[in-house]
């Protein structure tokens, strides 16, 4: 607290001390007030399970698909040189900054029912994206890719251009580089990103709620539950919210070397 | 006609003229900035250039980097850190389409010619500096090259290391039969490896010769200092005379001795068994290097910034004219 420099003073410390109060004090609450005894019959209930499983199904598919996208465009953004490519960077932020629930609307302006691409979407083959699981999908996706593209794109600016000039005088091609040499060094960032948007898709309220309702079973997601039990049914809203803290943790734990180390 | 034959030019940075056969192998030198590296660089297609480069009728100017059928050795020669020694030999037979077991076995051929057969399971991380070169000009000369482009190897290796790689690097240029360009800050490597050298000075050849007749009549003062040898021009006319030709006296020397000039001792360091000075000359004149016995030396008590005269008998003079400018 003290060194040769003098005391910390107090009207820094007092503020630092009740920043961590309000940081730390809503997650103790949380802990304290969880239904404990209730806990195993809470996530037995079927209401719960069937949010879980789909949270889940739809975090995961959505990871995939962030990976198949978005590794393709961290690739073009860090190696290829165009004009547009700040432009194209920064539309590519955009979603990240961007409130979730204006999401959603965008989402529905272009998929909805009535949509720029819905509604021809809809009439050429019957298919329709809102309130179903793969408007879920599609709604995680639109808000983890920022994530998966910025995180991919470091690893390939820092795993060095170099070693594709290595690959290239040894015979390589571009595409044979890539997967041997491009890939396996940027993979700590790839697996970060990945990390990133299951954690955001898993979090993700405002665009799914907006875009593709709330329907048990379809489009319900631990997020949308725990909003629209907790009056209803506060347990079940804890018991939830408590799992996702846990999921929560695991992803900072999992993330540790790439945020914790600063000393 | 040549078996290569280059004309190119990296904008800014160097621009070169040099023909060379299977066999040769080209030392590359001049001072920090001339231009080597680029040069190398553009050769492989890793920078942009102008100009032609033919090697047997192709112009590799025009082709992507992974057709023109280069090795190339790099400074810090990048060796793929995810890959063990093995696989990183064994790289460039697996992107041109050969099987990984046959991939493998020519890495391992490769790996114990250059005496690190033993280390074929680690990774690059887990090699020393003169280890890991080792590993990067057999992964280099695996894919049979008929160019082979050495971008400095054996800058930041210790001297014991370089030493010993410089002697078998030797060697496999000698057994290589294709053409080797070596870029390198060392005379010695110029002098013992190549059978030819391209002087580069201010991103321009300033010199194209064999080993002998480069450090005999050199005309950059890189090159000069390089040698030791000390170079006076006066226009295209040079003379060059060895250290150990110099004479050094406290007061103007009469009689033979018709090159002389009055100067301060710059700097004294061991070479072999003499001490070597740097006579800073008078009126901007050449900066002179003179061997001494360490008896005379301390006879006429030649410490830093002591005034003296040094003399060169016109004998041990040899004058030549640059040809290339």
């Amino acid at each position: 607290m003290s060194d040769s420099l003098g005391r910390a003073p107090a009207r820094l410390l007092v503020p630092a001390g009740l920043a961590t109060l309000l940081l730390v004090l809503p997650l103790v609450s949380l802990l304290l007030t969880a239904p404990w005894s209730m806990l195993g019959e809470q996530l037995g209930t079927e209401a719960l399970r069937q949010a879980m499983w789909l949270s889940v199904l739809t975090a995961t598919v959505a990871t995939g698909v962030c990976l198949l996208l978005g590794l393709p465009l961290a690739w073009v953004l860090a190696r290829v040189d165009f004009p547009g490519r700040r432009l194209l960077r920064t539309l590519v932020i955009v979603p990240l900054v961007l409130p979730p629930v204006v999401a959603g609307v965008a989402l529905v302006s272009a998929f909805g029912r009535t949509g720029i691409i819905g509604e021809p979407l809809r009439a050429a083959t019957g298919l329709s994206l809102p309130y179903t699981t793969a408007g879920v999908i599609v709604a995680h996706v639109f808000v983890s890719l920022p994530f998966v593209v910025i995180s991919i794109e470091g690893a390939l600016r820092s795993a060095h251009q170099e070693y594709d000039a290595a690959a290239a005088t040894l015979g390589a091609s571009r595409w044979h580089a890539f997967r041997t040499v491009t890939v396996p060094l940027a993979l700590p960032g790839i697996a970060a990103g990945m990390v990133l948007a299951w954690a955001r898709s898993l979090g993700e309220f405002g665009a799914t709620i907006t875009f593709a309702g709330n329907y048990p079973g379809t489009t319900q997601t631990m997020p949308t539950l725990i909003y629209l039990s907790i009056n209803s049914h506060p347990e079940a809203a804890k018991t939830l919210s408590l799992v996702l803290l846990l999921l929560s943790l695991a992803v900072l734990v999992a993330l540790r070397d790439r945020w914790l180390v600063t000393s | 006609m040549s078996d290569l034959d280059a004309s190119l030019e990296v904008p800014g940075r160097v621009s070169a003229d040099f023909a060379a056969d299977r066999g040769d192998v080209i030392a590359v030198i001049g001072p920090n900035g001339a231009g080597k590296s680029s040069l190398v660089k553009a050769v492989a297609g890793l920078v942009p250039a102008t100009g032609r480069v033919t090697l047997d009728g192709r112009n590799l100017m025009e082709l992507p980097t992974r057709e023109r059928g280069l090795g190339v050795v790099f400074q810090d020669q990048l060796l793929f850190p995810h890959l063990d020694a093995r696989d990183n030999v064994a790289y460039g037979p697996r992107a041109r389409g050969v099987t990984r077991a046959d991939a493998r076995r020519r890495a391992d051929q490769w790996l114990s010619a250059l005496g690190v057969g033993d280390l074929a399971h680690r990774r690059p991380g887990q090699l020393s500096g003169g280890q890991a070169q080792r590993v990067a000009i057999a992964r280099a000369l695996v894919t049979d090259p008929t160019l082979l482009l050495l971008d400095e190897p054996m800058s930041g290796l210790d001297v014991g290391v370089a030493t010993s790689l410089r002697i078998e690097l030797a060697r496999h240029l000698s057994e290589f039969g294709g053409i080797a360009l070596l870029v390198t800050h060392d005379a010695l490597d110029a002098l013992t490896v190549a059978n030819r050298v391209l002087v580069l000075d201010e991103g321009k050849v300033a010199q194209f010769g064999t080993p002998h007749e480069v450090s005999q009549r050199p005309v950059t003062d890189h090159v000069a200092r390089l040698v030791g040898l000390n170079v006076i021009r006066a226009g295209d006319e040079l003379r060059a005379f060895e250290p150990t030709a110099v004479t050094v006296n406290l007061t103007e020397p009469t009689g033979s001795a018709r090159h002389r000039w009055a100067g301060r001792v710059a700097a004294v360091t061991p070479h072999g068994a003499a001490l070597r000075l740097v006579v800073r000359t008078a009126d901007n004149g050449p900066e002179l290097i003179a061997d001494v016995t360490p008896e005379a030396a301390t006879e006429l008590e030649l410490t830093l910034g002591r005034s003296v005269w040094v003399s060169v008998k016109e004998t041990s003079v040899r004058a030549y004219t640059n040809r290339t400018q």
